[in-house]
C-alpha cells in the first residue's frame, strides 16, 4: 500500500506540474477559496498532504468534488504553488479508475432544470467523470 | 475586418442572445465573425493536468483553423475563452504536452501560433472603446450597471492576460463608453459557484447570493456578464436585479437590437 501511495504521490505531482515544496504554509489559498466551507480538506491541506505523501484521505474525500475551479487560489498564492492543480490531479486519480465516475449520466435528468445551460453539464461531466 | 469566431455549445442553445447580439454588434462595428467548420464543444472547463490530451483537441482544432486563415480567434462565452486560451498557452509553453497533442493531429502541426481574444478584448484592443462610443445611438444614459467578471474571464492571470485580475476595468470601460454608469463592488471577480449547481446547489446559492447582494448594495440596477452559467446561477438563485449579457447591452446602445 505504501508503495502504491508513493507512486500516486509522484504521479499527482508530475501530472499537476506543481511543486508543493514551494509552499510556505501561509494559508492564503484557503482564505480566498469560495468552497472553503464545503471542503473537509482545504487547498493548503491538499498541498502539504500531497507533499508528505498523506494522500489516502484526499482520495476518499468529497472535497475533490467541491472545488469550483475558480483559480482564485492559483492567482492569489504568493508563492505560485497553484493548489487547484493538485486538487484536479488527485481527483483525476480517482475518477479515471473504472467505475469511479462521480457524476453518472443516468442521474443528470434529476439534477437539471430547463434553464440550465449546456455549459454546466459539460463542465460537471469533465470534472466529475471520465 | 474578419475574425474567426468560436461560439461554443451554449451560445447555440440556451444563450442565443449572447451570440446573436455579439454578431450583430460586430457587424455594426465593421467586423465579420466567421465560424470554423465543424467546431466542437470546448468542454466548458480547462483541465489543468498535463496528461489530459484528448479533452483539449477540440480547442486545438479551432485554433488551427484560425491559424490557417490567419485570423484572430474570438470567443464570447467566458468559459470557451478560458479553455481555448489556456489550451493555446499550454501548446506554446509545455513541450511534452504539445508533442502529445501533435501526435493526434499529425501530419499537421500546431504550437500555439494563433491569437485568441475575448470579444471584450476585440472591442478594447482592435476596435477601440472610443470608436464604439462614436457608434452609440441609444445611450444607456447613466444607468447604474455592475460588471460581473466571475472567475473565468480573468484567471489565471498569467495566461488570460486580459486585465488586472484584482481590479479589472474592461467591462466598466465598455459600460462607460455606452453611456452607462459603472458600479464597482467587492464581489465582481469572485465565483458564482459555476458547475457546482449540479453537485451542491446550496453552495451555488450561497455564492450567487453573495455576488448579487454585493452588486445591489453598491447601488447597481443591473448586472452584466459574459457567461451563461453565471447568468443562470445568479438568476436561478433569486437576483433582485436583472442579469443581462454584455452583448445585449452593446446591441441596444448601437441600435441593432
Ligand atoms: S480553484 Fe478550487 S480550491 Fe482553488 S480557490 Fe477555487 S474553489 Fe478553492
Ligand atoms: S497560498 Fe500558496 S504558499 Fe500559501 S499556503 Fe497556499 S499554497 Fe502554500
Amino acid at each position: 500500500m505504501k508503495k502504491e501511495l508513493e507512486a500516486i504521490q509522484s504521479e499527482v505531482i508530475r501530472r499537476s506540474g506543481v511543486n508543493p515544496k514551494k509552499c510556505m504554509r501561509c494559508g492564503k489559498c484557503s482564505g480566498t477559496c469560495p468552497a472553503y466551507d464545503q471542503m473537509e480538506y482545504h487547498p493548503h491541506q491538499f498541498v502539504y498532504m500531497v507533499e508528505s505523501g498523506d494522500i489516502e484521505p484526499l482520495l476518499k474525500s468529497d472535497s475533490l468534488y467541491q472545488c469550483l475551479t475558480c483559480f482564485a487560489c492559483v492567482d492569489r498564492c504568493p508563492r505560485g504553488v497553484e493548489p487547484a492543480k493538485l486538487v484536479e490531479a488527485v481527483r483525476l486519480q480517482v475518477v479515471r479508475r473504472q467505475g469511479n465516475n462521480h457524476l453518472k449520466t443516468d442521474s443528470i435528468p434529476a439534477l437539471i432544470d430547463e434553464d440550465m445551460p449546456q455549459q454546466a453539464l459539460v463542465s460537471a461531466l469533465r470534472k466529475y467523470s471520465k | 475586418m474578419k475574425v474567426s469566431y468560436f461560439p461554443g455549445c451554449t451560445l447555440r442553445t440556451k444563450a442565443k442572445d449572447l451570440d446573436k447580439y455579439a454578431r450583430d454588434s460586430a457587424l455594426a462595428l465593421g467586423v465579420t465573425m466567421e465560424e470554423p467548420d465543424n467546431w466542437q464543444c470546448c468542454g466548458g472547463v480547462f483541465t489543468t493536468s498535463r496528461d489530459e490530451i484528448a479533452t483539449k483537441l477540440s480547442s486545438v482544432r479551432a485554433l488551427m483553423d484560425a491559424k490557417s486563415k490567419d485570423q484572430i480567434l474570438v470567443t464570447v462565452c467566458s468559459a470557451c475563452h478560458n479553455v481555448i486560451k489556456q489550451t493555446n498557452h499550454a501548446m506554446q509553453t509545455d513541450e511534452e504536452f504539445a508533442s502529445r497533442v501533435n501526435n493526434y493531429i499529425a501530419p499537421e502541426n500546431y504550437n500555439g501560433e494563433a491569437r485568441v481574444m475575448h470579444y471584450l478584448e476585440l472591442l478594447r484592443d482592435e476596435i477601440g472603446f472610443d470608436k464604439v462610443k462614436e457608434k452609440v445611438v441609444n445611450s444607456l444614459s447613466g444607468k447604474k450597471i455592475a460588471a460581473y467578471y466571475g472567475c473565468l474571464l480573468l484567471r489565471p492571470n498569467s495566461v488570460m492576460k486580459m486585465d488586472d485580475p484584482e481590479n479589472p476595468s474592461i467591462i466598466e470601460d465598455l459600460i462607460t463608453a455606452l453611456g452607462g454608469e459603472a458600479v464597482v463592488y467587492p464581489q465582481r471577480n469572485e465565483c458564482c459557484g459555476g458547475y457546482i449547481a449540479l453537485e451542491n446547489p446550496e453552495a451555488a446559492k450561497t455564492r450567487s447570493n453573495t455576488v448579487t447582494a454585493s452588486a445591489a448594495n453598491a447601488g447597481a440596477e443591473m448586472i452584466v456578464t459574459a457567461c451563461p452559467l453565471c447568468k443562470y446561477n445568479l438568476e436561478k438563485n433569486g437576483s433582485e436585479i436583472p442579469v443581462v449579457y454584455f452583448t445585449e447591452l452593446l446591441a441596444e446602445a448601437l441600435g441593432v437590437k
